[in-house]
């Protein structure tokens, strides 16, 4: 779908309704920045949009070499965007390096911007590449521009005396300004940033302004660009917007939630890649009386949320895989000593060290069976960047309603993926009642709610209520130690039955595409974009699909077992090796199939309508 | 806020109805007595008061006490404990560890709590082996201890825990011993009222696996010639006939017997107020010196070191006075945002 205008200069303007473009370039090249802001300018539009933000564990690599290429990909539309997108229309390499590593994603004819002045004998041979691809023909099914990026941002700078090092620091904004030419996009939001950013440093304001607005300028000066586009804004639902990460919405969802509670918001954190950010965003939110504690390591940081939750605050803790896996004692004594808790895992390539900084999903069998003996919690699973904002308040009110600790598997992708987001209203947003035991007659610690199995909050400091809980197994209702068989027993399924229970208190799931058909695809977290779409564009080929996408993981929504006999087959892409497929068939005797992607990259379109039609015809 | 009348409390206020599961003649009884005498004396509401505990022989302490209590995971007390002050800067916490679970598993946070300065109090109990794992060596162990993961005798050097202590930046350190009542308990009210976190060494015997260790200092005949009592602004003299002194020669302790031109002018004047942590420092080796008696009491006691606790919601307090409780809505349309008209 597209029309073409034509403008007094003779030259074109094409309206489309979709573009992917892709700034790669050195880690120090200001990539990441670049498509932030390219993003955010696209998101005021209202455009719909998806980002792919993809950078190395390394901080600093190398300038030049191929381990330091980072890359930031958005995808922009005027109608519905679920992915950053398969391929991209718009390539802007700072280097060979870049070049070399993103070419293959640039589809036939698209554009490629090409930064000249790096392509010189050196960067050709820090990249490992012997003869400049802008030399060989090998470019030559592109649209090619090659420009002096360095140059010409330096001549547009050379007024403001910088030394050279800080003229090329802005030339990923001379670049910007180019994209927001070829887009017909105004540089205001992104000229409001930086006057926003930088108020203490008007040098800097200045540098990357003149840079930007050179960019934009070369492109409507230079005969080279015969060519523009338009992208109309979306028709999303009518609302307040904002564009949100994954990370970002986290960290809303448990200042919401602990407002929405009346109780203190405790986050227990130490730094790891790529949760931190919730950390960093948390401790800013002092207003809203959070404590956020920098502990010495990530068992300080569960059990100080752990000493939070028991003295009555929100208590939640925040890590990835590796840090994952040394709570897990610490998960164990939540289990046993029913206190609420939020543990959030936001996943990354693994084992070990794995891949720090690339998305994964193969820390679902870890949330669910990773403790010694037998210690179920609930586990819940984001789709989106902006449900996660969702999730937090569903895990904090089923975690405080139950008084059990709750697993939230996010993962790299949502963390630092960003999407438009809907901002709701407080009228909106759950209430979580919170109701601490106050009367010391009859008080028990291990008294339960006959309809939750949820015992009582009975928090420090409250008259008459002083008792001991411990990770010891305890009696039932008096809390007393107890080493007697029967006990044991019934306590473990006593706490097992909790965590089931939850099923009666989430909504029953509703498939999305057809209600019965040939094939449903069941899946979670952040693989619901790519689904959505491939399921969409196999349905108008007359596909009779449906598509359940799981939030809630333990337990399972109550009618899965049923939704899913109304299909002829099943599949079930994840990220890994196939671990909600085995629970699946395990648990409801299903021939589900797994779909494993594993390369620390999200599924894209293609590679699941693939897959149906693999299992389809 | 409107004053109350405290309870009076006495000691059996604070003993709980369960059966106390330590091996009869165990040094923690001791302990168990002399910590409920003095929180009778506390002022403090049972309610306001939390014991917390990790894992180890030591970490069943709060079963036993009538005040809150919790029974955490191995070596992970500090870090609960942190937690829970952090959010309740009004409660008195107390924390109950031993040495494996203090120096061994918890090292880290032992060491953290210390740096920060939480208003926690620490007791821990050091009889230098692993009681409830029944009787491997433990971090305290002196070199060459046969026990049962040593059968040729341990190789490891051992912590010395109030070296440890001040080496972290520790705001209040103190040894006591667990039949030493009447200093057990002088030692406990002084942790307590203690501004920032307290930790105290307790030196405490496992008659089952490592029975008579602190035999040189607690035997009635030994005791004077082994033990140096620190009193602040006090001389450190010891021996049955008290004719004995610590020396500061340079930077070297140094034993001396009064007489012959020596007097106790020429003594180290216990100094526990004295910012400069080499002095408390020194004084913590000298029961690792061949020839010196072992220091009790208070090593160091540092008050102008503001509270972790106090801190961390002093800033909460400063931006919400700043900035005014945070609104929810506009925390939500904070940044840019756009209108979607239907």
């Amino acid at each position: 779908m597209s029309t073409t205008l034509v403008d007094i200069k003779g030259r074109k303007k094409e309206v489309v309704d979709r573009a992917v473009i892709r700034f790669c370039g050195d880690s120090g090249d200001g990539m990441q920045i670049t498509g932030s802001q390219f993003t955010n300018t696209a998101a005021l539009f209202g455009n719909d949009l998806a980002t792919f933000p993809d950078f190395p564990a390394e901080i600093r690599a190398p300038a030049g070499t191929l381990p330091g290429v980072s890359g930031f990909q958005v995808h922009f539309s005027s109608n519905d965007v679920y992915t950053p997108g398969d391929a991209v229309d718009v390539l802007v390499a700072m280097n060979p390096a870049a070049l070399k590593m993103n070419i293959a994603d640039l589809k036939p004819n698209g554009i490629l911007i090409v930064n000249l002045d790096n392509f010189e004998e050196n960067d050709l041979r820090k990249a490992q590449v012997k003869v400049s691809p802008l030399e060989d023909h090998s470019l030559d099914a592109y649209r090619l521009f090659s420009v002096e990026l360095t140059k010409l941002t330096r001549s547009a700078l050379k007024e403001l005396g910088l030394d050279a090092k800080s003229m090329d620091r802005c030339k990923n904004f001379f670049a910007l300004g180019m994209c927001y030419w070829l887009y017909n996009r105004s540089m205001e939001p992104t000229l409001r940033y930086l006057n926003d950013k930088f108020k203490n440093k008007p040098d800097l304001v200045s540098a990357n302004t003149l840079a930007m607005k050179a960019g934009y300028s070369y492109c409507e000066a230079t005969e080279a660009f015969q060519i523009s586009y338009e992208i109309p804004p979306a028709k999303l639902e009518p609302g307040v917007y904002r564009n949100i990460s994954g990370n970002a919405a986290l960290a809303l969802g448990f200042v919401a939630a602990s407002q929405q509670a009346g109780v203190k918001l405790f986050l227990g954190s130490y730094p790891i890649t790529p949760a931190s950010d919730i950390l960093h965003e948390l401790s800013m939110y002092k207003d809203f009386g959070v404590t956020t504690f920098q502990a010495e390591d990530e068992i300080a940081a569960i059990t100080s949320a752990i000493g939070a939750a028991y003295a009555g605050a929100l208590g939640i803790t925040t890590t990835s895989g590796p840090g994952m896996a040394l709570k897990t004692e610490a998960l164990g004594l939540a289990v046993a000593v029913e206190l609420p808790l939020v543990v959030c895992d936001i996943q990354r390539g693994g084992p070990s060290t794995g891949l720090p900084t690339k998305t994964e999903q193969a820390d679902l069998l870890q949330a669910l069976f990773g403790r010694n003996s037998e210690a179920p919690v609930p586990v819940l699973a984001p789709a989106t960047p902006g449900d996660c904002f969702w999730i937090a308040l569903e895990a904090s009110r089923i975690a405080i309603k139950y008084m059990v600790p709750v697993i939230i598997l996010s993962d790299g992708y949502l963390a630092n993926g960003a999407e438009p987001w809907k901002i709701p209203t407080v009228e909106e947003l759950p209430k979580i009642e919170v109701k601490y035991e106050t009367n010391p007659v009859g008080f028990q610690p291990y008294k339960r709610n006959p309809e939750t199995l949820a015992r009582g909050w009975a928090i420090p400091g409250t008259p008459g209520l002083e008792h001991r809980i411990g990770g010891i197994e305890k009696q039932d209702v008096t809390g007393n130690i107890n080493y007697e068989p029967l006990n044991h027993e019934h306590m473990v399924r006593t706490r097992a039955e909790k965590v089931a229970g939850i099923a009666q208190d989430i909504p029953e799931i509703v498939p999305e595409g057809d209600a019965s058909g040939d094939l449903l695809i069941v899946a979670w977290g952040s693989t619901n974009g790519p689904i959505t779409a491939a399921m969409n564009a196999q349905r108008e080929k007359g596909r009779k699909i449906g598509h359940v996408h799981l939030r809630h993981l333990n337990p399972f929504p109550r009618n899965l077992g049923e939704i899913m006999k109304r299909y002829k087959k099943i599949l079930v892409p994840e990220m890994n090796m196939g671990q909600l497929v085995m629970i699946l068939r395990a648990k409801y005797l299903v021939d589900a199939q797994s779909y494993g992607k594993i390369q620390g990259k999200p599924f894209k379109q293609s590679e699941i309508e693939d897959k149906i039609e693999e299992l389809l015809d | 806020m409107a004053t109350t009348e405290l309870p009076i409390y006495t000691k059996k206020d604070f003993q709980t109805d369960q059966e106390i599961r330590w091996c009869p003649g165990c040094g923690d009884y001791a302990i168990l007595s002399a910590v409920q005498m003095v929180f009778a004396d506390l002022r403090v509401p049972k309610e306001k008061l939390v014991f917390i505990s990790g894992i180890g022989c030591s970490s069943r302490f709060p079963y036993y006490m009538n005040t809150f209590g919790f029974h955490t995971i191995h070596g992970r007390a500090p870090a609960v404990a942190t937690g829970v002050k952090l959010v309740r800067p009004d409660l008195d916490v107390w924390v109950a560890t031993g040495d494996g679970d203090s120096l061994s598993i918890g090292g880290n946070h032992t060491i953290h709590m210390l740096r920060r300065n939480v208003g926690l109090k620490v007791l821990m109990f050091n009889n230098k082996i692993y009681g409830l794992t029944k009787g491997q060596y433990s971090p305290t162990s002196e070199v060459g201890k046969k026990a049962k993961s040593t059968p040729f005798g341990s190789v490891d050097r051992p912590f010395n825990p109030l070296s440890l202590a001040i080496g972290s930046e520790a705001t209040f350190v103190a040894r006591s011993v667990d039949v030493f009542q009447a200093h057990l308990r002088e030692t406990l009210k002084k942790a307590a009222a203690h501004k920032g976190s307290a930790y105290v060494e307790i030196l405490q015997n496992c008659n089952i696996f490592n029975d008579g260790a602190w035999d040189s200092i607690t035997e009635r005949d030994a005791r004077s010639e082994h033990v140096v009592q620190l009193e602040h602004g006090k001389p450190l003299i010891f021996g049955k006939n008290r004719d004995k002194g610590i020396r500061l020669v340079g930077l070297e302790l140094e034993v001396v017997t009064l007489g012959n031109g020596i007097t106790e002018n020429d003594l180290l004047v216990h100094d526990e107020h004295n910012e400069n942590p080499v002095y408390a420092f020194a004084i913590t080796r000298m029961d690792t010196m061949p020839g010196f008696p072992t220091p009790i009491g208070v090593f160091r006691a540092i008050e102008n070191v503001p509270q972790y606790e106090d801190l961390v919601n002093q800033q909460i307090a400063d931006v919400q006075a700043k900035k005014g409780k945070g609104d929810l809505a506009k925390l939500l349309r904070a940044g840019d945002t756009w209108v979607l008209k239907a």
